[in-house]
C-alpha cells in the first residue's frame, strides 16, 4: 500500500517535471525573448529603458544563452517561487495570480459543495425511485440544466437578480467594498456577491453528475451483493448506503483530478460574463498578450493541478475499492 | 402435514412491465420441515428463485405477491405469522429475514461486497438479529468462520473477499446466511458456480450444518444429482408452477409427471454407451409472455393428450406417498 503512494507520488514527480518543460516551451514559442517583448512594451507606452537595464534582464534570465541553459535558470528560480515578471501587469507573477487566486478558490469550492451536495443526494434518489414522478423531474430539470450554456444562464439569472431582487450583479464586492479592508461587512458582501456565480457554475456540474450516479447506482443496485444485504434483514437505507452507493462513488473520486484545474480556469467564460475578478480571465488575457511568464506560469499551475487532482483521486480510489489496495505486488 | 416451519399456499407472484404481466408464480405450494430438506427443481426462468425471494419478501420492483399465504410458524409457541401480510420493509419482516430465514445466494464471485471485509459482512448481521457490540460481534463472525471450516478464522476475517476462493467465498456466504441463526435456509444454486469438488464439500458442510442446527432447507439447483444426494422431498417446477412433488426416491424411481421423467434422463450417466448424444427435452421453455394455453409443458410433452393438455391446466392430484402431481396422462396411469 505504502509502495503504491510512493510510485504513485514517483509518477506524480515525473510528470510535473514534463508539464514544466512543456510549459518552458510554450514560453520560448513566440519569436523574440522576453527583453525584447519588454523593450517593446515600454517603448510603446513611451517610456524608454536603458540598455543597462536590457542587458541585467538578459543576464538575470539567462537570455541567448542555449535552450537548457535558460530552461534550468527559469526552474531553478521557480522552485525558489519566483514566477517571473509579468510585461502586461508591471509586477511579479506572484503577485498577479496571489490576488486572485484565493478568491477563484472560494467561489470553486463553493461551486463544487453546491455541486456535490445536490447531485448526490439527487442521483440516489432518482435511481432508487427510477421512473418515479421525482426521478422524471430531476431528469427534466438536469436535462435542462446540461443543455442550457452557462453564460446563457449567467445572463439570464443576472437579469433576474437585477430586477427582481436588486442584487448587485457583476464582480465579487460591490464598489465601496471594492478597496476596503477586510471586515465582517465586506466579507457579507463577497458572500451575496458569490451566490449568482455559485449558481451558475454549479448547475451544468450538477446535472452532469446526477446522470453519473443515477446511471451507475442502477447498475449497482441490480448486483447480486445487493440482494445478499437485503436478505440479511437490514434496514433498507443502510443497505443501499453501504453496498451500492459506495461502488457508484467511484466516479465523483476519478472526477477530482479534474476538478482541481477546473476550480482555477474552468470558469472563463462566466468570469467574463460576471465580471469576476478570477484566474480564467487573467490566463486569457495573458494568452492574448502574449505575457509569456504569467501565462507560463498558470500553464504550470493548471498542469500542477492536475497531477495533485489525480494523485488525490487515486488516494481515494484506494480508499474506496480495496481491491486497488491489494492488486499492487 | 402438520408441524411444517413454513408452508408456501397457493403463491402468485406477477411482474407487472409496460409489455404486460410476467406470471412468475402461478400458485405453487409446499411445506418444509424442521431437519429436512426440500429440493426445488426446474429450468431456468421456471420461478425457482423468485420463489425464494418471495419468501424473503425481497421480490424486485415491478414483482408482487398477488396472492397466497406464507405462514411461517412462531418461534416458543408464538402464532405462526403470515408473511405476505407484513410490510416487506417493516421492523417485524426484517427481523425474519436472515434472523428466521437466512439466504445462500448463487455467485459467491458477486453476492458478497468486494469493498468490505468477510469479517464486517458477517458481523452486521449479528449485530443487527442480536444486537451484540462491535467487539462482540467480531468475534461471533470467527466462531461462525471456524463453523464452516475456514481455515485460521482469526486471520481471515480481516480479509477481503477478493482474496479468497471460490469454495472459501461460499464458505462464507453460508456463514452470512448463519449469523442471525435462523431456522431456515435457503440456498439458490448454492453449487453452480464451483468445481465438482468442491461442490461436494459445500454440499457435505450444509448437510452437517443442518444437523446441528436442525435446520430446514430449501434446496435450489437445476442439478437432479445434488437434488439426489441432498433433498428428502423435491418439488419440480415447470413455468411458475409445481409440477410434480413427492419423496426423492419415488420422484427418482417412480416419476409421474412426464416433465420430471425428462428432466431425470437428461442426466449423464458414466454407464451410458460412449459417443452416443445426451438426452434432450424437445423444444425450450416458452417465452414467459407467450404462455402457452392449458398445461404449458403440452408443446413438448411426449404424452400430450390432444385436446385434453391444451384446454385446461390439470389439477393438483394427490399421491399416496404423500405428494402430488399436475397431469392428466399421470392421471391415467
Amino acid at each position: 500500500m505504502l509502495a503504491y503512494c510512493l510510485r504513485r507520488l514517483a509518477l506524480a514527480l515525473v510528470t510535473i517535471w514534463s508539464i514544466s518543460v512543456l510549459t518552458f516551451i510554450i514560453i520560448q514559442l513566440p519569436p523574440g525573448d522576453f527583453a525584447d517583448a519588454y523593450i517593446a512594451q515600454l517603448s510603446s507606452s513611451g517610456s524608454t529603458v536603458s540598455l543597462d537595464e536590457v542587458a541585467s534582464l538578459r543576464e538575470m534570465y539567462g537570455l541567448g544563452q542555449p535552450m537548457h541553459v535558460q530552461y534550468f535558470k527559469w526552474l531553478s528560480r521557480m522552485v525558489v517561487g519566483d514566477f517571473g515578471y509579468s510585461m502586461e501587469w508591471r509586477r511579479p507573477v506572484v503577485d498577479v495570480i496571489g490576488d486572485r487566486l484565493w478568491l477563484t478558490l472560494a467561489i470553486s469550492v463553493a461551486a463544487l459543495i453546491v455541486t456535490w451536495g445536490l447531485a448526490l443526494p439527487i442521483g440516489i434518489y432518482s435511481a432508487v425511485r427510477q421512473y418515479s414522478a421525482g426521478d422524471y423531474l430531476f431528469t427534466l430539470v438536469g436535462f435542462i440544466g446540461l443543455a442550457v450554456p452557462n453564460f446563457l444562464l449567467a445572463l439570464i439569472l443576472m437579469y433576474l437578480g437585477y430586477t427582481m431582487f436588486g442584487l448587485s450583479v457583476g464582480g465579487l464586492f460591490s464598489p465601496e467594498f471594492e478597496q476596503a479592508p477586510w471586515s465582517w461587512a465586506k466579507f457579507l458582501d463577497l458572500l451575496t456577491h458569490m451566490i449568482l456565480p455559485t449558481i451558475v457554475l454549479a448547475t451544468a456540474g450538477t446535472a452532469y453528475l446526477i446522470r453519473i450516479m443515477r446511471a451507475n447506482l442502477l447498475d449497482e443496485l441490480r448486483m447480486p451483493y445487493v440482494v445478499t444485504a437485503r436478505a440479511k434483514g437490514l434496514p433498507e437505507w443502510r443497505v443501499i448506503m453501504k453496498y451500492p452507493v459506495r461502488v457508484a462513488l467511484n466516479p465523483f473520486a476519478s472526477s477530482v483530478g479534474y476538478i482541481f484545474p477546473h476550480i482555477v480556469s474552468g470558469s472563463i467564460i462566466i468570469s467574463l460574463v460576471l465580471a469576476l475578478p478570477t484566474v480564467g480571465p487573467l490566463l486569457l488575457r495573458a494568452l492574448v498578450a502574449q505575457d509569456m511568464f504569467l501565462a507560463g506560469t498558470i500553464v504550470l499551475l493548471l498542469g500542477v493541478l492536475t497531477v495533485i487532482g489525480t494523485f488525490v483521486s487515486d488516494l481515494l480510489l484506494m480508499w474506496i475499492d480495496p481491491r486497488i489496495r491489494f492488486q499492487i505486488h | 402435514m402438520s408441524g411444517a416451519l413454513l408452508s408456501v399456499q397457493d403463491l402468485v407472484v406477477h411482474f407487472h412491465q409496460d409489455e404486460g404481466i410476467l406470471r412468475a408464480l402461478e400458485g405453487v405450494s409446499f411445506e418444509v420441515h424442521r431437519g429436512r430438506t426440500l429440493g426445488l427443481v426446474g429450468e431456468s426462468g421456471c420461478g425457482k428463485s423468485v420463489t425464494a425471494r418471495s419468501i424473503l419478501r425481497i421480490v424486485d420492483r415491478p414483482g408482487r405477491i398477488v396472492s397466497g399465504r406464507i405462514n411461517l410458524d412462531g418461534r416458543r409457541g408464538e402464532p405462526p405469522i403470515d408473511l405476505t401480510a407484513l410490510p416487506a420493509n417493516s421492523r417485524r419482516m426484517r427481523a425474519i429475514r436472515g434472523g428466521r430465514i437466512g439466504l445462500v445466494f448463487q455467485e459467491p464471485m458477486t453476492s458478497l461486497s468486494v469493498n468490505y471485509t468477510v469479517g464486517n459482512q458477517i458481523a452486521e448481521v449479528v449485530r443487527e438479529h442480536q444486537g451484540l457490540s462491535r467487539a462482540a460481534a467480531h468475534a461471533r463472525a470467527i466462531e461462525l468462520l471456524r463453523d464452516v471450516g475456514i481455515p485460521r478464522p482469526e486471520r481471515r476475517v480481516d480479509e477481503y473477499p477478493f482474496q479468497l476462493s471460490g469454495g472459501l467465498r461460499q464458505r462464507v456466504m453460508i456463514a452470512v446466511a448463519l449469523a442471525g441463526d435462523p431456522d431456515i435456509l435457503i440456498a439458490d444454486e448454492p453449487t453452480t458456480a464451483l468445481d465438482v469438488t468442491t461442490q461436494a464439500q459445500i454440499l457435505n458442510l450444509m448437510r452437517r450444518l443442518q444437523r446441528e442446527k436442525n435446520l430446514a432447507l430449501i434446496l435450489i439447483t437445476h442439478d437432479m444429482g445434488v437434488i439426489a444426494e441432498m433433498a428428502d422431498e423435491v418439488a419440480v417446477m415447470y413455468l411458475g408452477r409445481i409440477v410434480e412433488r413427492g419423496p426423492v426416491d419415488q420422484i427418482f424411481h417412480a416419476p409421474r409427471h412426464p416433465y420430471t421423467r425428462l428432466l431425470l434422463r437428461s442426466i449423464p450417466s458414466v454407464l451410458a454407451e460412449p459417443r452416443t448424444p445426451l438426452a434432450t427435452i424437445s423444444g425450450s421453455v416458452p417465452h414467459p409472455y407467450q404462455r402457452p394455453s392449458g398445461c404449458p409443458f403440452h408443446p413438448r410433452c411426449p404424452d400430450h393428450i390432444p385436446a385434453t393438455c391444451e384446454a385446461a391446466m390439470p389439477a393438483e392430484t394427490a399421491t399416496a406417498d404423500g405428494g402430488c402431481v399436475r397431469c392428466y396422462a399421470a392421471e391415467h396411469t
